[in-house]
């Protein structure tokens, strides 16, 4: 056994390290201005302009068919799968050094990847349907075990193959500046299909996703459309392997998906968007590794999707984080306005600052939220300020007020005369209700009270 | 053992056996729990704590890697968490996206730390560990003179921070092995019994981060995965009782850390070879080994699961043989030709039960005809009783329609149970034996 075994594959493949350096040669290697417009705008030579465009195709096609695996639930297939092709990879390229081809075929060695990946999902299925084992573990278990084997394939050309294990280096974290002519023409043609399948399939996508068993019993050959789908992502992420590498491959499928649902509700508008956002952070994160050349690819790429997906979980309209919570507190504030509104109205029409603060703990307000519901009132010209910090309702106020209050008993006496729920538990779901009843049904709720010859204003229950 | 060398090879197994027996612990948890993927959220994100650790502290002391490596397991569990609830994305995709963008993070920072060579944390050591590099240079020649206090200042520091780990492991599952059980089956009891389920979930949780960057520098991130979830998926295959699990899963952790070590240092060794990844070999036969629980394991694997599918096949042949006789000779007919038996039974194999019936003297196999014995009369009286009581059942109480209970039935009398009593009839007029 010799000491000469060096686990560490950087040290081989002559990637440059620097000592220790002055800040100001940092600052140097920063690029310019003019650097990163060019760099934007594919003038900055044409290898930068080559591997920008590969990366922005790749973002397209796999964004746009992560769609599918998000749908499906399967977005940690992908990792497992990802994960599964390294030992294809390094046999590939054992296979082909051993019979004397090029190891550093690209088709050769995304085969070999291929196969191995694909086992490798078959793997989980398999352990899904015939153990006992569920899914996470599957997943798991698939991930590493593969990963290993690799990685023992992996050690074996270290030592053994003439070349070395350098040309398989870059699928493990990515190596965008290695992209050929070749690969950027394959990864359109990549992208192609993955554009062109999801736009011709995207309503039998779409019911397999959402509900196969209808799908089935409705005469889809959903198996056929489920390995279909699978097939693209096999592909994509082979063919990403090179631009961001084996480890992150999984989040080109992941990121865009997850930030562009925060954008819509509507399926096709989502499968657009996902592909817009892969290729943005495909297009920008290259970009970005263009100009600082010394840092891994992959990772550049995939925080630039990372930035993507914060803004679009914090800002985005339709489901962002931001916008629903003030969504919320806005209906919050609504409801509250109108549970004062209702109290006021019920009692007298001057409410004094005692009352409103006992409305307040009774509610469980805070003493913020006691003045944003005042604040709001007074904006809407509900309530009017009187001396010793009472408030005077408006007759706007008083007519909502009152309205309210109505809306309060006629769902109450609906719910006691047609819903048969005891009159002492009625209370507690109307109060939430008497905010959200529409006119029509309102109207309808009067006819038929009316009809049955009920008082139409029974005495309103009080608040609880 | 032949070619063991204490120099290279005590320490790097005695590390990979300590890896991989501290996480199997934690991971019987995390299978039971559904919770395997966030084992590999936690041992993909605790990349970046760790570096953090490093920069913060620029040393690579244990306390501040496993501090590092808390707040990024804990970070993680919170990220999913805020992720799923906030955002509303479902808990796979939401711990997708949290992890690939920490380990984003920590490939960008290692690849800063490694390229200030001041350190040998290396992007590389990610993917495989560096078991290899555990030499022990003032070794003895003999395995004796090594048992000395001496020694024990020799262990490198890796060694000493996993050693202390699995104690630390043992006694916290020891400690709360009540309460992680109850917490593993059933949180929302555990929770009605005065302890927080939710808490301890973190608390394991830190625990599997800490495991995993004790594990770090000997097997990488990727592979830890495995320490964690194959030896407890295997035992989870193995043995329906937690204790025995948590047993059989230290008992696989130890074959496959053991055996996967001696596969790829002593065995390409015969063949004149360099050593292979002990790392990456001991996940491999680790995977071996599931794979035979999988295929062998007495009660769920495939091979016990086929084998009573086939036997109950083959009784329920049987059964239909017998009753078919039973059929034959209410209208006369004792010994039946097996050609004719076959247009009596259609569909069915009829050779598998025709064996086994003659096999425990219950039919008579004689000059290509078949009938009933004795014994063989009698269970079949009781399987045809059973099925007309089933048939009598299906429409007096079900209210199914006379012409519709036979299949029912027919699927019924092989049941051990049926309907106590019923009438001298069955709906369709024959006698009830």
């Amino acid at each position: 056994m010799h000491l000469s075994f060096v686990p560490c594959l950087a040290h081989l493949s002559g990637a440059p390290r620097a000592l220790s350096r002055p800040l100001a040669e940092v600052r140097d290697e920063l690029p310019s201005w003019a650097q990163i417009v060019d760099t934007l705008t594919f003038r900055a030579g044409f290898n930068t302009s080559l591997v920008v465009a590969g990366a922005t195709l790749l973002g397209l096609a796999a964004g746009t068919i992560g769609v599918f695996m998000l749908l499906r639930k399967r977005s940690l297939m992908t990792d497992a799968l990802s994960h599964a092709t390294l030992p294809g990879l390094a046999c590939a390229f054992l296979l082909a050094s051993l019979l004397g081809m090029d190891a550093r075929s690209l088709p050769l060695l995304l085969a070999g990847g291929a196969c191995t990946g694909v086992l490798g999902v078959i793997c989980v299925q398999a352990m899904l349907r015939s153990t006992r084992l569920r899914e996470d573990a599957a997943i798991g278990i698939v991930l590493s075990v593969f990963f290993g084997a690799g990685v023992v394939v992996l050690s074996y050309i270290q030592k053994n193959a003439p070349t070395g294990a350098a040309g398989l280096h870059r699928f493990l974290y990515g190596q965008t500046a290695a992209l050929s002519t070749q690969d950027v023409a394959l990864l359109a043609v990549i992208a192609a299909l993955a554009v062109l399948a999801t736009t011709l399939l995207l309503k039998e996508f779409a019911i397999v996703c959402f509900n196969d068993a209808f799908a089935r019993v409705n005469g889809w050959p959903v198996s056929a459309l489920d390995l279909g789908m699978m097939a693209l992502v096999v592909i994509v992420t082979v063919a990403g392997l090179q631009a961001v590498g084996i480890l992150l491959v999984v989040a080109m499928l992941i990121i865009p998906p997850v930030a562009a649902r925060f954008w819509t509700e509507r399926l096709w508008v989502l499968v657009a968007l996902a592909g817009c956002f892969g290729a943005a952070s495909g297009y920008f994160g290259s970009v970005l590794s263009a100009l600082l050349p010394r840092q891994p690819a992959g990772a550049v790429i995939v925080l630039t999707a990372g930035v993507g997906f914060l803004f679009s979980m914090l800002f985005a309209p339709a489901r962002g984080v931001i916008p629903a919570g003030v969504q919320h507190l806005r209906l919050r504030v609504r409801v509250a306005g109108e549970h004062l509104l209702e109290d006021a109205c019920e009692s007298r029409s001057t409410v004094p600052a005692s009352a409103v603060a006992r409305l307040a703990l009774r509610r469980g307000w805070s003493a913020g939220f006691r003045k944003l519901v005042i604040w709001s009132l007074r904006r809407r010209n509900m309530i009017a300020s009187a001396p010793a910090g009472a408030l005077v309702l408006t007759d706007a106020g008083r007519a909502r007020g009152a309205r309210i209050a109505r809306n309060h008993a006629l769902w109450e006496q609906y719910l006691i005369s047609h819903a048969d729920v005891a009159p002492s538990h009625v209370d507690w779901s109307v109060d939430q209700v008497e905010h959200v009843l529409s006119d029509a049904l309102l109207a309808e709720l009067e006819a038929a009270l009316a009809a049955r010859n009920h008082p139409s204003t029974p005495s309103a229950g009080s608040a609880p | 053992m032949i070619g063991f060398d204490l120099a290279l090879d005590l320490f790097p197994l005695l590390t990979g056996v300590l890896a991989a027996v501290c996480c199997a612990l934690l991971g019987n948890f995390l299978v039971l729990r559904r919770l395997s993927l966030m084992g590999d959220a936690i041992s993909h994100s605790v990349l970046p704590g760790l570096v953090i650790a490093f920069l913060i502290t620029a040393t690579r002391s244990p306390t501040a890697m496993l501090l590092g490596a808390a707040a990024a397991g804990l970070l993680t569990v919170l990220l999913v968490e805020l992720v799923q609830r906030l955002g509303r994305v479902e808990p796979g995709a939401a711990m997708g996206v949290v992890f690939s963008i920490l380990f984003a993070v920590g490939v960008l920072l290692i690849r800063q730390v490694s390229a200030l060579d001041t350190v040998d944390l290396d992007a590389d050591c990610v993917l495989h560990g560096q078991l290899e590099t555990l030499v022990w240079f003032e070794a003895p020649s003999r395995l004796v003179d090594a048992l000395r206090w001496s020694t024990l200042e020799q262990i490198p520091r890796t060694t000493l921070m996993l050693a202390g780990m699995t104690v630390a492991v043992f006694s916290f599952v020891g400690l709360l092995f009540k309460e992680i059980r109850i917490a593993s089956f059933d949180p929302a009891l555990a929770t009605t019994q005065g302890f927080h389920a939710g808490l301890l979930h973190v608390l394991l949780m830190v625990f599997v981060a800490a495991a995993t960057v004790a594990s770090f520098e000997a097997v990488g991130s990727i592979l830890v995965i495995a320490m964690l979830v194959v030896p407890a998926a295997a035992a989870r295959l193995l043995t329906d009782r937690l204790l025995a699990q948590l047993a059989t899963s230290l008992l696989v952790a130890l074959l496959s850390s053991v055996g996967g070590y001696f596969a790829a240092t002593l065995i390409p060794a015969q063949f004149g070879l360099d050593p292979l990844s002990a790392a990456g070999s001991m996940t491999v036969v680790g995977g071996v080994l599931l794979l035979g629980a999988i295929i062998a394991s007495p009660r769920h694997g495939l091979i016990a699961k086929a084998w009573r599918r086939r036997s109950l096949a083959i009784s329920i042949a049987r059964d239909d043989l017998l009753a078919a006789l039973y059929r034959a000779s209410e209208s006369g007919i004792d010994a039946i030709e097996l050609s004719r038996l076959r247009t009596l039974l259609p569909g069915r194999t009829l050779s598998p039960g025709v064996a086994a019936a003659a096999h425990a003297d219950l039919i008579c196999h004689q000059h290509g005809s078949v009938s009933l014995t004795d014994v063989g009369r009698e269970r079949a009286a009781a399987l045809v009783r059973r099925h007309r009581l089933w048939e009598h059942y299906l429409v007096q109480q079900v209210g199914l329609a006379p012409d519709h209970v036979h299949q029912t039935a027919e699927r019924l009398e092989h049941l051990p149970v049926s309907p106590a009593q019923g009438p001298a009839e069955d709906p369709h007029g024959r006698p009830i034996p």
